[in-house]
């Protein structure tokens, strides 16, 4: 008997973290899609929208161009070094361009605005919930998920796509002067197989995992700010500071995972 | 009869193993102003997050006119979350919002009201409560008694008919306190409104309730008039009391309450020993509300203040004025016939007519009407009893004005 109960506590606590998670993830889920059916419920936040997509995207246009051109220019330097062993050092623009737009876009990106907004975003809402800021619009009757959440959602939808076509743009470029203007390869070489080898699918399959990295940022860490009280230490400022570190480490986390999976589809 | 707007039927709330409220009951009724006290954390603010939806009890249930709250869906709810508002313990203002913003925000997201009419409405409510020139202002840079008062606006903007205050005074000075108490029931008896307070401010509390319910280890203990109250032989109510009695400290330069009552206790007892007649003179700022109108709520209670502080120095050593509401103060004349009594008064108003009362400088020709009751005691009898005496129309014998 004493055997039987053993193993029983032995199975729940085994299982008792996974169940914790996946109901988590449940509650993540409806909170992210109930942010998002609210982006279309009137009247229309237009200028909240607005906002948000000058503090996520447009904020965030000078650190995606920085994080582009380095990536770009690193990929022309070690493309080169690679290619050459094969005498293939004329597909350079080709390997750039291909990893930019499929991989390396899309996931810096969501990796430099987890960096710059989701952070901000997840100690915002914290510090919103912990001095009863949320509280007091519910008191209001004030939807706060249309309030706070929505915009945001939105903003992230709209601003991703685009910081990651600026990301891959700024990258070609940058492995363009890493490739003509230091290791000598033809200019015209570059660009010409840049537009041979990269299809519309390829830079289709780049635009829908920004817009999931943006759904997967947003909800992770909009969900860790707006719900911080339900952590286990989830009181004040250390809940706020826990809260910012759980959001961002869990997103990219996330950004990678989801990663491989749509890559797994898409290709 | 007064309808009962609000209903705490068996309410039951732990949290984990902690059980804060263990079966309330509890009636608010409509147009009253009721306060909770309590010891502190004792859960008086999660009572208070009951009536608006913002805790949900384990067991039990809050009604609003007779209807369990959990179960108002649709318009319902809309309506009733339209009649409340709350301001909260901490103001939780938005930070990242103005104060006009704050100020504006249930108008502009909750109603249709056109820019214009919004900004006209909110300046109103700021105006009434003296918040001059901090438009643009974060609630970071205001003090702690201006958000105390921008909570206030917002809570009052939207012209509810129930308004629940968490520690509307918490951290504010003596003066500023007043102030506040003074709005919370000048405001209250202008809209009518019903109000919730929940305070430890005792015995202010007092002269601005018209019921007060106790709440202690999570259960009403006591829910009545504060003259029921203050006569309740409860051990649990008298000590939590006196506790507060004790420790209250007006440090607006006027003797609380509990100071007269202690000093009209010995002089009571002196009279009973010695047979020495003693005098009470009750002052009543007739023209409160003009004053509140015209210098606002703040300058008021520092007049109250500056008038006490000079009165006090023409009185003898042995005489006390102090503080008896929020308009009227209580001079106990020791060993003073009502004769002597009235000629220490009209000394008092002349000699307060030279003396310079700095709130009013600024307004020339401006006054503050001062009736006063005359009571001679020469025999025992009960404080009220007396004071109500005093306020008696027979008992009116001074009137005077001082500009």
């Amino acid at each position: 008997m004493a055997r039987s109960d053993e193993l029983t506590n032995w199975l729940a606590a085994v299982g008792r973290p996974p169940l914790a998670l996946i109901q988590e993830m449940g509650r993540m889920a409806i909170f992210f899609f109930n942010g998002l059916a609210n982006i279309f419920s009137f009247p229309l936040q237009f200028f909240k929208l607005v906002q948000q997509i000058y503090f996520i995207g447009a904020k965030s246009v000078f650190v995606v161009a920085l994080t582009g051109a380095f990536t770009g220019m690193v990929l022309g330097l070690q493309g080169y070094y690679t290619l050459v062993k094969f005498g293939s050092e004329g597909l350079l623009g080709a390997a750039v361009a291909l990893s930019l737009i499929r991989e390396l876009g899309p996931v810096l990106t969501a990796i430099m605005v987890i960096a710059r907004a989701g952070s901000a975003i997840a100690a915002e809402l914290g510090v919103m919930r912990v001095s009863e800021q949320i509280d007091a619009l519910m008191t209001m009757d004030i939807n706060p998920i249309r309030f706070l959440i929505s915009p945001k959602i939105g903003a992230a939808i709209l601003s991703f796509p685009l910081l990651t076509a600026l990301f891959d743009v700024v990258g070609i470029f940058g492995g363009y002067v890493t490739g003509s203007f230091l290791l000598g390869i033809s200019r015209g070489a570059y660009f010409s197989r840049i537009e041979e080898s990269v299809s519309m699918t390829d830079i289709n399959g780049g635009f829908i995992k920004s817009v999931v990295f943006a759904a997967v940022v947003m909800a992770v860490c909009c969900y860790r700010g707006y719900f911080v009280h339900t952590m286990a230490e989830g009181f004040g400022a250390k809940g706020v500071s826990l809260a910012t570190t759980w959001a961002v480490v869990v997103s990219c986390v996330l950004v990678l995972i989801f990663d491989y999976v749509l890559t797994s589809f898409l290709l | 009869m007064t309808e009962t707007l609000i209903q705490f039927d068996h309410v039951v709330k732990a949290f984990g193993a902690n059980i804060v409220l263990k079966g309330v009951n509890l009636g608010i009724l409509q147009g009253d102003l009721t306060t909770i006290i309590g010891k502190s954390g004792i859960g008086k603010s999660v009572l208070l997050k009951h009536m608006i939806g913002l805790m949900r009890p384990d067991s039990g249930q809050v009604l609003y006119r007779g209807k369990p709250l959990a179960r108002l869906r649709g318009v319902e709810k809309k309506d009733f979350k339209h009649k409340i508002s709350y301001m909260f313990q901490g103001s939780a203002l938005f930070d990242s919002m103005t104060v006009f913003e704050n100020i504006a925000l249930p108008l502009v997201e909750r109603t249709r009201m056109k820019p214009a009419e919004i900004r006209k409405k909110v300046h109103d409510k700021m105006e009434q409560l003296e918040l001059f020139n901090v438009d643009d202002h974060y609630p970071s840079q205001i003090s702690g008694g201006m958000k105390k008062r921008v909570a206030l606006a917002r809570a009052l903007v939207t012209d509810p008919e129930i308004i629940l205050f968490d520690e509307p005074t918490t951290g504010l000075d003596p003066i500023r306190k007043h102030a506040v108490h003074s709005m919370i029931a000048d405001y209250q008896q202008r809209f009518g409104f019903t109000g919730i307070m929940v305070s430890h401010e005792i015995p202010d509390v007092f002269h601005i309730s018209q019921r007060i319910a106790m709440l202690d280890e999570g259960l009403i203990i006591f829910e009545g008039d504060p003259e029921r109250l203050q006569e309740s032989d409860n051990p649990v109510i008298r000590d939590f009391i006196r506790g507060y009695e004790s420790r209250h400290e007006d440090q607006g330069g006027m003797a609380p309450q509990p100071m007269g009552e202690k000093r009209f206790k010995e002089e009571m007892a002196r009279l009973l020993r010695f047979q020495t007649p003693f005098s009470i003179v009750l002052l009543t700022i007739s023209n409160m509300e003009e004053i509140n109108a015209r210098l606002g709520h703040l300058a008021t209670q520092k007049v109250m203040r500056d008038f006490a502080g000079k009165m006090q120095k023409h009185l003898r050593i042995i005489d006390n004025c102090s503080r008896c509401g929020l308009n009227r103060l209580m001079i106990i004349l020791a060993n003073s016939r009502l004769d002597q009594a009235r000629i220490t008064c009209e000394r008092l108003s002349r000699e307060m007519n030279r003396a310079e009362i700095v709130e009013l400088t600024p307004y020339p020709g401006f006054c503050f009407q001062i009736t006063a009751g005359f009571v001679e005691i020469n025999k025992e009898c009960r404080l009220e009893e007396i004071l109500s005496r005093a306020d008696s129309w027979q008992n009116m014998q001074y009137e005077f004005r001082i500009c």
